[in-house]
């Protein structure tokens, strides 16, 4: 009998290293969403004098490739520094792992997008964005293919559920495909606050139903 | 990996499908080997006549379980073939001559409810009746959608997730009435939970013997006299001129053999290895809810949802305990969809992504019971532990 994971896989789904949280991060991260699907959180401690991640750790609320890739994902970022941390692809940690089910790519790749957000929310913390490029509608559309369409377990943007999106002094307006009352519209909403709101220069956000 | 020899598995997916029981292989074994041949008429040879004698017979006991006559008993290969029959043969008949409407309920197996779908795409129309929080159809919801145009009723005995039990009673008269056809799936409550065509004026019923320890491949489906259904598979003249194709003699057989071995002492015996995972489970477990109705429920069906926890994850450790059990998760299907039963009832992704379902057979044990009872609050506890979620973050 043969799983469709590698042994890798199920070893560090078995025994995950580095699960918890640290207090006190330097940088942390939440992806996905309870809501439509798995989620993962990142939390890292950087030494400022190396500038490399000295600790790392994480939580899977999600499927077997989604805590092996969490798993590893913390063992491939430790000690490295903070530059080389963020160039970690989905590739490499599929590759640490011997290789993940196409299907399963979705699910896994949320660690590896905790990770650079983790990094990226070290690095806004501590002022160390240098530049701060403007905001667009693309801007906003990539933030928006991060969250789930949970009819389909596919983002919003591949779905065709972004009917439009408005931008204008820093307001910006999603507008949504689906009735105001579906059961999940509420869910959909909150996610988008969450991935819009934090843009440096976005002042409020809106999202609005069709129907 | 460390999987346990087949033999001390735990088996928790019987709703998926059976063991075979022994004693129904030993009844099959002659028509494979003795009595191989056709079922032919009472003119020809002598093995067709006791291959047809053997049929008949397979015919008269399956039929007489649902208080029934032979001629409204038909074997098919199972009951996707069933359902899909009962819907599709309906909309032959009755499409042109009364109607293009058909009800059935959102929590419907994919037979049922893909064979609705694809009768859509045809230009029928079709209503998708909701259910409550256990999974009820609302009866007054029901007769309000029923018109002139409505040709058939397809409304389950009891579902396949979760186990609530529908009020057919109700639903039957209800379609008697307004004077149209009444289809139910009894694929998981065949033998297990009564269903007598004298005393409900059901049309159609879907049963198979995958469920009750019988072999695969065999089903059955049960047409009222009289009732307008077209011919399902163009072929010879086999089943009454309703089915084409060879009989199944060996699984016919195996089909009554197996439907007979079911006793009202085993079902009671599995319902209170319910009642025993559902209490303790509950009780000991925190953050779990149970989904289906808690009494109108199939004897055979445990399912909950785990908060905070992936169904997924939950069923791969199981795995390596030797258990097997089957989640909504929306990571554990092809499709990549959480349970549409568990989004019928009301939950959200969450509540199917946690959600586990545990369903019982003659051959699971009390202990058994207790030992996945036991292994599943520490896998909960486990995954808990790693998860972001949970009382804290909840509050």
């Amino acid at each position: 009998m043969k799983f469709p994971y590698s042994e890798t896989v199920l070893e560090h789904f078995r025994h995950p290293r580095n699960v918890g949280k640290i207090e006190e991060p330097d940088g942390k991260s939440m992806e996905g969403s309870p809501a439509c699907g798995d989620m993962v959180a990142v939390y890292i401690k950087v030494a400022p004098e190396t500038n490399t991640i000295s600790d790392i750790k994480f939580e899977s609320y999600g499927c077997a490739s989604n805590i092996a890739t969490g798993s590893i994902i913390t063992e491939l970022a430790k000690g490295k520094t903070i530059e080389e941390a963020k160039k970690i692809t989905w590739k490499q940690a599929s590759d640490a792992l011997g290789g993940l089910p196409k299907i399963k790519a979705h699910c896994s790749v949320l660690a590896v997008e905790g990770l650079r957000s983790a990094i990226t929310d070290y690095e806004e913390r501590h002022g160390l964005v240098k530049e701060k490029i403007p905001t667009t509608v693309e801007a906003i559309r990539k933030r928006l293919k991060k969250v789930m369409n949970p009819v389909t377990g596919l983002d919003l943007v591949r779905t065709n559920l972004i009917k439009d999106i408005y931008l204008k002094d820093g307001n910006a307006r999603v507008v949504i495909d689906m009735p105001a009352n579906h059961q999940f519209a509420p869910a959909i909403k909150e996610e988008i606050m969450e991935k819009i709101e934090p843009l440096w220069d976005i002042k409020k956000v809106e999202v609005k139903f069709t129907e | 990996m460390g999987c346990k020899m087949s033999g001390r598995r735990i088996y928790l997916d019987n709703a998926a499908s059976t063991r075979l029981d022994e004693r129904v292989l030993e009844t099959m074994k002659p028509y494979f080997f003795d009595t191989y041949a056709v079922a032919t008429s009472e003119f020809a040879y002598t093995q067709g006549i006791e291959a047809r004698e053997a049929l008949d017979e397979a015919r008269g006991i399956l039929s007489k379980a649902l208080n029934a006559d032979p001629e409204e008993f038909i074997f098919t290969s199972g009951s996707t073939e069933s359902s899909n029959m009962a819907l599709k043969g309906v909309a032959q008949a009755l499409g042109k001559k009364k109607g293009k409407h058909i009800i059935v309920s959102k929590i419907e197996d994919f037979p049922v409810l893909h064979s609705a779908q694809s009768l859509e795409r045809q230009g029928f129309k079709v209503t998708y009746l909701n259910v409550d929080g256990d999974g009820l159809i609302n009866i007054d919801e029901l007769r309000d959608s029923i018109s002139d145009e409505t040709i058939l009723v397809s409304i389950q005995h009891a579902n396949q997730e979760i186990g609530t039990i529908q009020d057919i009673d109700g639903i039957s008269n209800i379609c008697r009435e307004k004077g149209t056809l009444f289809h139910t799936d009894a694929t998981h409550t065949f033998r297990r939970v009564p269903l007598d065509t004298v005393k409900l004026p059901v049309d159609l019923i879907t049963v198979s013997a995958h469920t009750i320890h019988g072999p695969k491949g065999i089903g059955g489906l049960y047409i009222r006299k009289g009732t307008p259904i077209a011919k399902w598979m163009d072929g010879g003249f086999q089943e009454f001129d309703m089915r084409a194709g060879i009989e199944n003699i060996p699984g016919a057989v195996g089909f009554a053999r197996a439907a007979r071995l079911v006793t009202y002492l085993e079902n009671t015996r599995m319902q209170a290895m319910r009642d025993r995972m559902i209490d303790r489970i509950l009780n000991e477990i925190p953050a779990t809810t149970l989904n289906g109705h808690r009494q109108k429920r199939l004897p055979q069906n445990v399912n909950i949802s785990f908060h905070y926890i992936e169904g997924e994850s939950i069923t791969l450790h199981l795995d390596m305990h030797g258990i097997a059990v089957s989640t909504g998760s929306a990571c554990f299907s092809r499709s990549l969809q959480g349970s549409h039963v568990i989004y019928g009832i009301g939950g959200d992704h969450e509540r199917a992504h946690g959600s586990i379902r545990m369903s019982l057979s003659r051959y699971n044990t009390m202990r058994e019971a207790d030992t996945v009872v036991k292994t599943i609050a520490e896998i909960v506890r486990e995954l808990r532990k790693i998860s972001p979620l949970g009382e804290e973050s909840h509050g």
